[in-house]
């Protein structure tokens, strides 16, 4: 591979998947931009009450 | 999530009209600022994720449960707010939850007094899903059949146990871990009602507002019901938003907006470099979001593999400053949690009161300790009071501990002068009826953190060396693809396989559900994975020991009768599962009645029995959810409805049944079951304690159920009956207890987190993929193989790093009697005999071994053993002070 490969990673979407991936990757070496729409991360898990098959809070 | 404040600018009075400006003036950290416009960014990058999640599907436009105009019918996520504490009505159940609206409004004011706790509830599965008639939606959404049996139970919790809940479903779909016991219990224990039906209409009595609902039971009779409240379980939808992005990144979806992939690279688009994940890659719950993430992380991340840690910044460490012998100059910072604390306990006077303690020299309360703007003020407390102890009364350690000994380590103090006391979960959410007492319990609760703290020393935290090779146990498809992956991102890595080749079950398959050939992609997969110079794999090889910890494992491995070790630091176990031998329906006694693998392998070498087969039924759950084995096996209602295709694109005269419970075709799997149906493959449903019979007669095979439309028994004449069996786990106990693992009452392995931690053991350093932890189809096994993988990076990636706790057990050599009680006792080996120097023969302590569980310590006899940070005196002094009198 002739190119110079970019060690940086654009994740879009800040919900439960998006936030996790962009740890993963920020945790194992790679530069992460998390892209938002909306004002503050967390997505629709942040409003779920509860959550199957634990009943664990979803906060 | 995080506690920001954010402007909506089109509301806003000072930025639309000029006028206001409060927020500016009141807002303590200064961060309001007016003049921020939109700016466009440009970022340059080496891949994409792209994970947009979904949309609740919107059913006003459904006019028969008219939504957009009866007040009591609600949808799922509004009622999800209504339970939640911190929603509208604060988790109390009521009608009329959205009102009031406008309060000066009269009929909003009416209809507001007409509120009450309601007494029945129903609950409308797949509105927006499994739908073509009333919208476009025809998969199943995955999630609706458990978050209406969650709702159901909560709604039922909150209310009291007279509440009436009642489910109308067209199949009751819960096919992942524990999902068939939660079922079970919500019918038994909670007793909720499962009706299977469609529900007609809903119509409103215009008095009461009572919503009157009409159906047909499963007789056929018609029946009406009255209910308070109706919750519509509504889909998830990919919006027009997300689907005009993906054609601007140009990634091809399927016709229903969800991402296209293939089932062997599950989380990669078609588009080079562009990774998706969650709900956008196919309807799914949290864990399987979780799992996708994980493994988008590890494809995004393979693919940069060459310039990793190129472009991360490290993080600058500051000088510890020494404070041995010093004075203690305790710091008390008591948090109102909100109103979570304060709302309770009077913390103004908690911190007067902190301010009298012996050795406190600075107290300060603080509205959230844990916010950014309270840490830093807390850095420069620590600095300018020349603070060198400080102690936290807010929540619990066990989140919030790590964040504030950062705090302290930011600030030069090492991270063990540090106590926490939870005047929280401890105190004002149990005693949240008596402030007074509440009060005095949280001055108590500081004034014995105090009293440690001022004990407490700077400990010292060994750095654990990693060796950074990796063993996957078990070389099947999740196996290969967390080994490939790690292979890929430089790391050594190991499989063992106990057969004499890789690829596992896989082997057995012919296609998958999204209709690729197992056999071609697998065998380039094994290809791959035994090329690829990192990987060495070890076939006809079984684990024979494991000892050690994190970064540090030592096995034995056993092949043809040798025996040879192996030291790894990471683990991945991916041992998979195995089809359930049939002990029923005649399995055995005839030619012709075979499991579902059976009928995959006469496909795949094309069988010419095949040619003189007329009519072909299939009976599912075989094995599966009945009361020795409560589980679902996920795979077998998509697997049986594949091959039906497959029997009728062969030869659309031959008559095919599925005979089955429910039809568990999650996501777009549906798109199958309807194309069956399409084909003529005739369903006939059948229940646990009313099972099919066959009969062998002579030459004929016969089956007997009883059809669920006509309620009548009907025979069946096969030329062939394939039973759909369960998956069964390994049940591995051996491999368990090597790893110190648990295992569920079923045999399969449980991992960290059932929500957050899908691919990876409570004990470091140790994974889990495929379907060991449950049965999963090709896709998702591979998803989680990657997740392993991505999750082990993030260990393997501290390899400079990973320290041991600070708090372990240390010997006081002059008092050991050298009994050797506590090198018997440890259930980690850590304590040993010196065998050299001024001390041989005494107790010494392996600091990289010891897990800090202190039962050395209560062992000695002589006294010789300590806890470090939780020393004898330390303890005492808290009991001690808790007797102080104030």
């Amino acid at each position: 591979m002739n190119k110079q490969l970019i060690g940086s990673v654009v994740v879009i979407g800040g919900g439960i998947s998006g936030m996790l991936s962009a740890l993963d990757l920020a945790n194992s070496g790679y530069y992460v931009y998390l892209v938002e729409k909306g004002p503050s991360i967390g997505g629709v898990m942040a409003q779920l009450d509860k959550t199957f098959p634990t009943n664990d809070c979803a906060m | 999530m995080p506690l920001k404040y954010a402007i909506n600018p089109d509301i806003c009075l000072k930025l639309t009209k000029d006028k206001c400006g409060t927020c500016e003036e009141v807002c303590p950290a200064n961060a309001i600022d007016y003049t921020q416009t939109e700016e466009h960014i440009t970022i340059n990058a080496g891949s994409i994720i792209y994970s947009p999640g979904f949309t609740p599907f919107d059913p006003s436009k459904f006019d028969n449960y008219q939504y957009a105009n009866f007040p009591n019918v609600i949808t799922s996520m509004e009622f999800e707010r209504i339970l939640s504490a911190t929603g509208p009505t604060m988790g109390h159940v009521t009608t009329f939850p959205k009102l009031p609206l406008n309060p000066k409004k009269k009929k909003d004011k009416l209809l507001a007094q007409k509120r009450k706790d309601p007494k029945k509830i129903a609950w409308f599965q797949c509105v927006g899903s499994r739908d073509i008639n009333k919208c476009d939606n025809p998969y199943c959404s995955s999630v609706c059949c458990m978050y209406a049996v969650k709702e159901a139970i909560i709604a039922k919790e909150h209310a009291g146990g007279d509440l009436d809940c009642s489910i109308f479903y067209m199949d009751m779909r819960t096919p992942g871990k524990e999902f068939e016991k939660y079922y079970e219990n919500a019918k038994d224990k909670h007793g909720i009602n499962f009706i299977r039906t469609k529900v007609h209409s809903v119509t409103e009595n215009p008095e009461t507002h009572d919503l009157n609902i009409r159906y047909v039971d499963d007789f056929g009779q018609i029946v009406d019901d009255t209910y308070d409240m109706i919750v519509l379980s509504v889909g998830l939808e990919i919006s027009e938003e997300t689907k005009a992005l993906s054609e601007k990144l140009g990634i091809d979806l399927t016709s229903n907006g969800f991402c296209k992939t293939n089932s062997f690279e599950p989380v990669t688009s078609s588009r080079d470099g562009i990774y998706i994940s969650g709900v956008f890659n196919n309807p799914k719950d949290i864990p399987d979001s979780v799992l996708d993430a994980s493994a988008a992380a590890s494809a995004a991340g393979d693919a940069l593999s060459s310039a990793r840690d190129t472009l991360t910044k490290s993080v600058e460490k500051i000088e510890e400053i020494n404070v041995v012998g010093e004075r203690p100059r305790i710091g008390a910072f008591i948090c109102d949690c909100g109103s979570n604390i304060k709302g309770v306990v009077d913390c103004e006077a908690v911190t007067e009161y902190a301010k009298t303690l012996p050795y406190v020299e600075f107290a300060d309360e603080s509205m959230y300790a844990c916010s950014q703007d309270a840490q830093s003020k807390m850095v420069d407390f620590i600095k300018e009071k020349n603070l060198n102890r400080i102690v936290i009364a807010a929540c619990t350690p066990k989140t919030h501990e790590p964040l504030f000994q950062e705090t302290l380590a930011n600030s030069g103090l090492n991270k063990y002068l540090f106590e926490m006391t939870n005047i929280r979960n401890h105190n004002s959410w149990v005693h949240k009826n008596n402030p007074d007492i509440a009060t005095q319990k949280a001055k108590d609760l500081v004034r014995m953190a105090v009293a440690k703290a001022a004990l407490a020393e700077p400990l010292k935290e060994e750095k654990i060396n990693v060796n950074d090779s990796v063993v996957v146990v078990g070389g099947g498809l999740a196996g290969m693809t967390s080994a490939k992956s790690l292979a890929t991102q430089g790391y050594s890595t190991h499989i063992i396989e106990k057969n004499n080749q890789l690829g596992g079950e896989a082997h057995k398959l012919y296609k998958t559900a999204q209709g690729e050939d197992v056999q071609t992609q697998l065998n380039e997969l094994i290809k791959e994975v035994e090329n690829n110079d990192n990987i060495t794999v070890h076939c006809n090889t079984t684990l024979e020991s494991a000892d050690g910890f994190v970064g540090n494992f030592k096995s034995t491995l056993k092949s043809d009768d040798k025996e040879f070790e192996l030291e790894y630091g990471i683990a991945v176990l991916a041992t998979g599962a195995k089809a359930f031998v049939p002990d029923e329906y005649e399995y055995g006694n005839d030619e012709r009645i075979i499991t579902s693998l059976d009928l995959d392998k006469m496909f795949k070498v094309n069988d010419t029995k095949l040619d003189t087969i007329n009519s072909a039924v299939f009976i599912q759950c075989v094995g599966s959810r009945q009361p020795d084995r409560p589980y679902c096996s996920r795979v077998c209602c998509t697997h049986s409805i594949d091959n039906a295709i497959e029997l009728k694109k062969r030869n659309p005269k031959m008559n095919v049944f599925i005979i089955y419970r429910d039809i568990r075709t999650y996501g777009e799997s549906e798109l199958l079951y309807k194309e069956a149906r399409n084909l003529g493959v005739i369903f006939i449903r059948y229940e646990v304690d009313k099972k099919p019979e066959v009969t062998i007669k002579g030459k004929n095979l016969f089956i007997k159920v009883t059809d669920h439309v006509l309620n009548m028994p009907v025979e069946i004449k096969t030329d062939m009956l394939t039973l759909a069996t369960a998956i069964v786990p390994r049940k591995d106990e051996k491999l368990a207890n090597f790893f110190k693992v648990p295992l569920n009452d079923e045999g399969f392995f449980i991992e960290k987190h059932a929500k957050l931690g899908p691919a990876e053991f409570a004990t470091s350093g140790v994974f889990l993929a495929g379907s060991g932890h449950y049965p999963k189809p090709v896709n998702e096994a591979i998803t989680q193989g990657r997740a392993s993988a991505s999750r082990a990076l993030t260990l393997l990636a501290k390899k400079d790093s990973l320290f041991t706790s600070g708090i372990i057990a240390n010997v006081d050599p002059l008092k050991c009697s050298e009994c050797g009680v506590c090198v018997s006792i440890c259930p980690y080996s850590a304590p040993m005999f010196a065998t050299e120097g001024r001390f041989e023969g005494k107790a010494e302590v392996n600091p990289v071994l010891c897990k800090g569980c202190g039962l050395c310590v209560a062992s000695c006899r002589s006294g010789a053993l300590h806890l470090r940070g939780f020393d004898t005196n330390q303890i005492f002094s808290q009991i001690f002070a808790l007797g102080e009198v104030v």
